[in-house]
């Protein structure tokens, strides 16, 4: 027995290294028809890495204090060395992982990845998107600039707007009553220890919940029901090497282009990191135009589209947060016999597209500027929004399905 | 481990009990930690009067202040400005006489203030916290034209207001813009945070 078996053997005893290693890699069976939209997990996780380094990176030179912040982040960018390439992977990193996140997302809602068996692997995304959410929501604000500043301010504020106990809830968020050094000490603490520690444990839920039931595919045929003599499924194909080395080629094409947006275009024109945001917070002026960041637009015009009831704003802070919670019981909202969109119905279809249609120009509306045509147009698709999801129970059970085959196939 | 003759109700009720007690420990402990988010010492401290010399100020004028970190603006109002206020119609207002408690006792009328030519407001919108623009030209084609007289322009949520800070209706604001409380020094110097007669 050669050194290194034996020193495998050692730790064998002592911990399930090879039991894990073919558990979750070399005997995680999955199936064979995988397609171009199932890089997106992969590239995630590699995202949530690049993110954890740049970001321990990053808290070396940055200062958390409202006198410093601003200063600090500019010395990264000018002063330490390689610093501009750090933060720029980071802060464009963000907005990454938004895209794959998303895309990830509407993979499970072509191939009904979320049904049965696969709610909790469902669920579990959904906290790890919401975590996500908070993680961008509290680093933005750390630069300091007048987008961070007036960002928070008014995502803050909407606290506000919760009935009897919103102003004191609000300045209990920030800590004063506006946002302040305190509140960017203690966004700090969230955006570097407690999200990403949050972060950390879902995805390894995440990842466990979908290694016990196993991955869906393109067709939504359950692999495990036909297995072969040796017990093993005869569509599945173990993890490694066969998807790791596919998801390798996924992490180069990826890298790619994301090397191409960090060294030409890191702040894509305003859209990853915004003009304003290059000036200092100032409390005393709120910047022309005021958006967030492209990946919260969708949920930002929602939050516009609904009109107070009386002097409350509540009504728009609760549709803004239904839009997120709507998400959650896609599982339980689904009636359909079938899990992929290949045998589903034109009805189906249609109300997947409306959705994304929706999603996109709801958007590309919280960008521009509140009133007129845009607030018409912010209240006719959070509707058709909605609808996506108050009329699954309805639609998906009158759809006419295709017969799904007993094997997976190659389209 | 035997289960003969155990007492079932008796386990459950001392599992239950054990978990009660914990929970109420827990409750106790999160009360520091919570609490520790408040606004600190130093947050309630910086809510000092500030002092603001106003002599300098030319009609038409806008300054900005900072009054427990809040933008407190003052604009000196025209004759034609006061003029305007009284004029509009209360129809285009949401809280035209000031009925929500959004300013001190001592302040009403269409001015909202103790001296009409000066406004005195904390400059952020009532609907989330935004400090509005001045735009106080009268009859500015994006802000609806001739029935424009000046005032405040929200960029974030499109809501307005006119120059004494009263919202106008059907924006996203509720209320008008809060009034500080504040007194006059002397003729040219306002101390804000303070109520009137009360320095």
């Amino acid at each position: 027995m050669s050194m290194l078996e034996k020193t495998l053997g050692w730790v064998d005893d002592r911990f399930p290294l090879t039991k894990m290693w073919k558990e979750h890699l070399s005997e995680y069976y999955a199936p064979k028809n995988f397609n171009f939209w199932y890089f997106f997990g992969s590239l995630a996780l590699m995202v949530l890495v690049m993110q954890i380094l740049t970001g321990i990176w990053l808290t070396m030179s940055y200062k958390p204090d409202a006198e410093l912040a601003f200063a600090s982040v500019e010395f990264i960018m000018r002063d330490v060395e390689w610093g501009w390439l750090i933060r720029y992977l980071h802060s464009t990193g963000a907005s990454a992982f938004f895209v794959i996140v998303y895309l990830h997302m509407f993979r499970g809602l072509m191939y009904g990845s979320y049904k049965k068996p696969r709610e909790l692997i469902w669920l579990f995304g959904m906290f790890i998107y919401l975590a996500l959410m908070a993680e961008a929501f509290m680093g933005y604000l750390l630069p300091w600039g007048q987008m961070s500043y007036w960002g928070a301010q008014v995502i803050v504020s909407l606290f506000g707007a919760v009935p009897f106990v919103g102003e004191e809830l609000a300045i209990w968020i920030r800590g004063d009553f506006v946002i302040s050094d305190a509140t960017l000490n203690r966004f700090f603490a969230f955006h570097v220890i407690a999200l990403p520690i949050v972060l950390l444990g879902l995805v390894v839920a995440h990842i466990i919940a979908l290694h016990e039931v196993g991955s869906n595919n393109p067709d939504g045929v359950e692999i495990k029901k036909n297995k072969g003599a040796d017990g093993k499924p005869v569509d599945g194909i173990p993890f490694h090497p066969y998807y790791s080395v596919k998801d390798i080629v996924g992490v180069v094409v990826f890298l790619f282009f994301f090397s191409a947006v960090i060294f030409f275009a890191p702040e894509l024109g305003g859209w990853f990191l915004e003009k304003d945001n290059f000036v200092p917070a100032d409390p005393l002026k709120t910047p022309e135009h005021i958006v967030p960041l492209w990946y919260f637009t969708p949920f930002y015009a929602i939050l516009r589209a609904v009109p107070p009831i009386g002097v409350s704003q509540f009504p728009g802070v609760v549709a803004m947060g239904m839009a997120i919670v709507v998400l959650f019981l896609l599982p339980w909202l689904d009636r359909s016999p079938v899990k992929s969109i290949r045998y589903r119905g034109v009805i189906y279809k249609f109300f997947l597209a409306l959705f994304v249609v929706s999603f996109i120009v709801l958007g590309w509306l919280g960008t521009q500027p509140a009133g007129g045509i845009y607030l018409i147009l912010s209240q006719i698709f959070s509707i058709t929004y909605f609808l996506f999801f108050i009329l699954m129970p309805w639609y998906t059970k009158i759809d006419k399905t295709k017969p799904v085959p007993e094997r997976v196939t190659f389209k | 481990m035997s289960t003969d003759g155990v007492d079932n109700s008796k386990r459950r009720f001392l599992t239950a009990a054990t978990a009660a007690v914990g929970a109420v420990g827990a409750g106790f402990v999160a009360v520091p930690f919570l609490k520790s988010w408040n606004p600190n010492a130093a947050a309630l401290a910086a809510g000092a009067p500030v002092e603001v010399d106003i002599s300098k100020v030319v009609p038409g004028q806008q300054i900005r202040v900072l009054w427990q970190k809040k933008p407190v603006w003052i604009v000196y109002r025209t004759e034609q400005n006061l003029e305007d206020l009284k004029n509009l119609p209360d129809s285009d207002l949401a809280d035209p006489k000031s009925e929500i408690p959004q300013q001190p006792d001592y302040i009403s009328g269409p001015n909202r203030s103790l001296n009409d030519k000066y406004l005195v407001v904390i400059g952020l919108c009532t609907h989330l916290g935004c400090s509005p623009t001045y735009r106080p030209e009268v009859g500015a084609a994006d802000l609806g034209g001739e029935s424009w007289k000046g005032g405040f322009y929200c960029p974030c949520h499109g809501s307005k207001f006119d120059l004494s800070g009263r919202v106008y209706a059907g924006v996203p604001a509720p209320t008008n813009l809060i009034v500080p409380p504040y007194t006059y020094l002397s003729d040219s110097t306002l101390l804000i945070g303070v109520d009137e007669g009360a320095a």
